[in-house]
């Protein structure tokens, strides 16, 4: 999708008045915290399996072009064939080839975050190509026409009863059949999706791990649509960005204990796939063909620097579950693909501080997603350090940034400081003097907009400390 | 050498009160104590608006003012992280400040947690009330704060302490963010008046008085009676004035 991200505040405006959608919002929250509070409660070596997981990412970004081309050679030793894409267009171009030569014409599509981060479907759509999404959040909004709203949940804006209404909308049945209960829009897609499954000449996933001693692709599902999706066209191919990378089997078996409780507190997802390879001699099914496409889009320039911590991210979606901006806005308002805390380290740094400069500052810095964050990734740092480049970089507002130097250099004379906040600490007292509070405030409508100020006590500390010292309390 | 009292630019300006709390309360405690008159802001505005270096010359102002005391106490969370936690961080690469900054960090605590640790403090006063209590995010996740207040107002006699529901949400204060992404921190404030409404309390205290001040505002602006004070305030048994944002008395 086109990002729109710099329209981040309006967007947000519109979420707040969405009444449909903060239905959907408060219904998701507490669920997903509540069931990660409980499944991290249950398992005493959780911080243990943290600090592990953390020093296994953090040895495979070390090693990244070692393992990376350790994984290629197994993977091309299993039968399968690894692309390198370094831009999401190239990414586009070879998973076009791919259909081409393969004279795929019906895609069936995993839920995959570098499909959309590629805008792959548009591109399959403009080539003639019919894809459809067999995730069911995903299917939902494909019928919809709209971006993922969550990294796990890419429907979670939506009510049952909207679902429905698309369902109605998009299925040529029985109009007078009931679509009231969950069961009966599961059953509904599941019939509809078969078919599509049997049909299709090539089926694209994700991966949440790449293993480099075996050239296996791990993906976790709840649905068994990767299954289908991965086993019964003739073509399997997987989107992947480079930093999924793990050394062994061991090492994914670590984080997937984490990213299950931490997503959504499942100690294990229903499926956990293992692919390795296309369809062996003796193998009773499975993919002719097996390709793995691996995209960079700018993360090998995030090795070296403090954002490297953000490549340990395994996409669990811990951080959006808990973070106040999004529960309150949604994914949407984000504007591009990745929302929440990690989207919006993320987003600036794939498509640039220029057009995202308004993400980082999209957070109260309450640290809430980096204490649940599996990875230990210092989330609030990173919106920090991303606030400095923009504030170096002049991105962002010229007015912050004068009202921000202003004050520091208020701040840096003491005695001016005094006089000044004596002066401010009368006047805001005689203002507020009946009600103790200020409805109302000559530039500072961002304040009173939603509240009152309370009024100063007519003296600051240091006026009342001197007053004392003179005359005693 | 004394304990120093880092007022914090918000109590000066807004709250003296919480100062002067606090000045009593490390008294009580048998503390030597003073509020050494070169201080204004730690910085906390320059450093999350992205000007580290203002930030940075501030911060050397600060620790200039403090480093001569044996322990650096502060009534807020916040801008007790902002010296414990992000001055080592801000001067990490700075010759000849690296040390003076780790220094200032570890003689630098909260006050709740400053006071919980002196064995001859308890607090020896009266407020009777039904009050619930809002765990700031940086006290809450940058300075350890949880237990601490909560214990230290068993002894306040009278007051009954209800705790709040999911009292480790942030209440949309955030600094800057509450002017620059109002509409957001409207809905995040809200959520935390609904909440605090729920407890049936009375009287809402906390350890920060960004905070503070938003949730009082908009408890204000709904017209709520629940009455907002900071913790200091009621150890140190002066919480008989008005509230945060209350008419004068």
């Amino acid at each position: 999708m086109m990002p729109r991200v710099r329209s981040f505040k309006a967007s947000a405006a519109r979420a707040l008045a969405d009444t449909q959608l903060q239905t959907a919002l408060a219904r998701a929250r507490g669920g997903f915290v509540d069931k990660r509070a409980k499944a991290v409660a249950a398992l005493p070596e959780f911080e243990a399996l943290r600090r592990r997981g953390r020093e296994i990412k953090d040895h495979s970004l070390a090693h990244l072009d070692l393992y990376l081309e350790r994984f290629e050679q197994a993977v091309t030793a299993s039968g399968g064939e690894v692309h390198w894409a370094a831009t999401p267009a190239e990414a586009r171009d070879i998973v076009l080839g791919i259909c081409r030569e393969t004279g795929a014409r019906r895609v069936t599509k995993g839920k995959s975050m570098v499909g959309e981060e590629i805008a792959i479907n548009p591109a399959l759509e403009a080539a003639g190509v019919e894809v459809v999404e067999t995730d069911l959040g995903e299917y939902i909004i494909q019928l919809g026409q709209e971006p993922p709203s969550h990294i796990i949940a890419p429907a979670v804006h939506k009510t049952r009863g909207q679902i429905a209404e698309l369902f109605r909308d998009h299925h040529p049945l029985d109009p007078q059949r009931s679509l009231e209960s969950v069961a009966s829009i599961v059953d509904e897609a599941r019939a509809v999706l078969r078919e599509r499954f049997l049909a299709a000449d090539l089926g694209i996933t994700g991966a949440n791990f790449l293993i480099a001693e075996t050239g296996s692709v791990v993906l976790v599902t709840n649905e068994g649509n990767g299954d289908l999706t991965a086993c019964l066209p003739r073509t399997h191919l997987v989107l992947a960005s480079i930093e999924k990378i793990v050394p062994t089997l061991e090492d994914a078996s670590v984080l997937l204990r984490l990213l299950g409780r931490s997503a959504t507190g499942q100690a294990a997802t229903a499926y956990t796939s293992w692919y390795t390879g296309p369809k062996r001699p003796d193998d009773p099914d499975g993919p002719e063909y097996f390709h793995v496409v691996l995209l960079d889009n700018g993360r090998t320039n995030l090795l070296d620097g403090p954002f490297r911590d953000m490549l340990r991210c395994i996409r669990c979606g811990a951080c959006i579950n808990h973070c106040p901006v999004y529960g309150a806005v949604g994914g949407h308002a984000y504007g591009w693909i990745y929302p929440g805390p990690m989207g919006a380290v993320l987003t600036p740094l794939l498509l640039g501080l220029d057009e995202a400069a308004v993400l980082p500052e999209a957070s109260t810095l309450c640290g809430r997603c980096e204490e649940v964050c599996p990875m230990g990734i210092p989330l609030p740092d990173l919106l920090r350090e991303l606030r400095f480049r923009g504030f170096t970089a002049r991105v962002t507002p010229r007015r912050s940034r004068l009202l921000v130097r202003a004050w520091a250099s208020l701040v840096r004379r003491p005695w001016l400081y005094r006089l000044v906040t004596a002066i401010a600490a009368r006047l805001l007292h005689l203002l507020g003097r009946s009600r103790g509070s200020l409805r109302r405030l000559p530039l500072g409508a961002g304040w009173t907009a939603a509240r009152d100020l309370p009024a100063p006590a007519g003296r600051t500390f240091f006026a009342e400390q001197a007053r004392r010292e003179k005359t005693g309390p | 050498m004394p304990v120093a009292l880092f007022v914090t630019c918000l109590a000066d300006l807004f709250r003296p009160s919480v100062g002067l709390a606090g000045l009593k309360l490390l008294r009580e405690a048998g503390c030597e104590v003073l509020a050494p008159r070169a201080q204004t802001c730690c910085g906390q505005p320059a450093y999350n608006n992205g000007d580290r270096e203002a930030a940075r010359a501030i911060g050397r102002q600060v620790i200039e003012t403090f480093e001569a005391y044996e322990h650096v106490v502060v009534p807020s969370g916040s801008c007790a992280g902002m010296l414990h936690r992000h001055y080592p961080a801000l001067f990490a690469e700075v010759a000849g400040w690296a040390e003076r900054a780790e220094a200032l960090a570890a003689r630098t605590q909260e006050l709740t947690a400053f006071l919980a640790e002196r064995p001859k403090f308890a607090a020896k006063t009266r407020f009777e009330t039904k009050a619930t209590y809002q765990d700031s995010c940086s006290s809450l996740r940058e300075m350890g704060v949880h237990g601490q207040p909560r214990w230290l107002l068993t002894s306040v006699e009278g007051l009954e302490l209800v705790e709040l529901a999911d009292t480790a949400s942030c209440c949309g204060f955030g600094g800057t963010f509450c002017v620059k992404l109002a509409d957001i921190s409207r809905r995040m404030v809200d959520d935390k008046v609904d909440a605090i409404e729920a407890t049936g309390a009375d009287t809402l205290l906390g350890g920060d008085l960004g905070c503070l001040l938003n949730i009082a505002g908009r408890l204000s602006r709904r017209g709520s009676a629940v009455r907002v004070f900071h913790i200091a305030e009621v150890l140190a048994g002066m919480a008989d004035g008005a509230g945060i944002g209350e008419a004068p008395k």
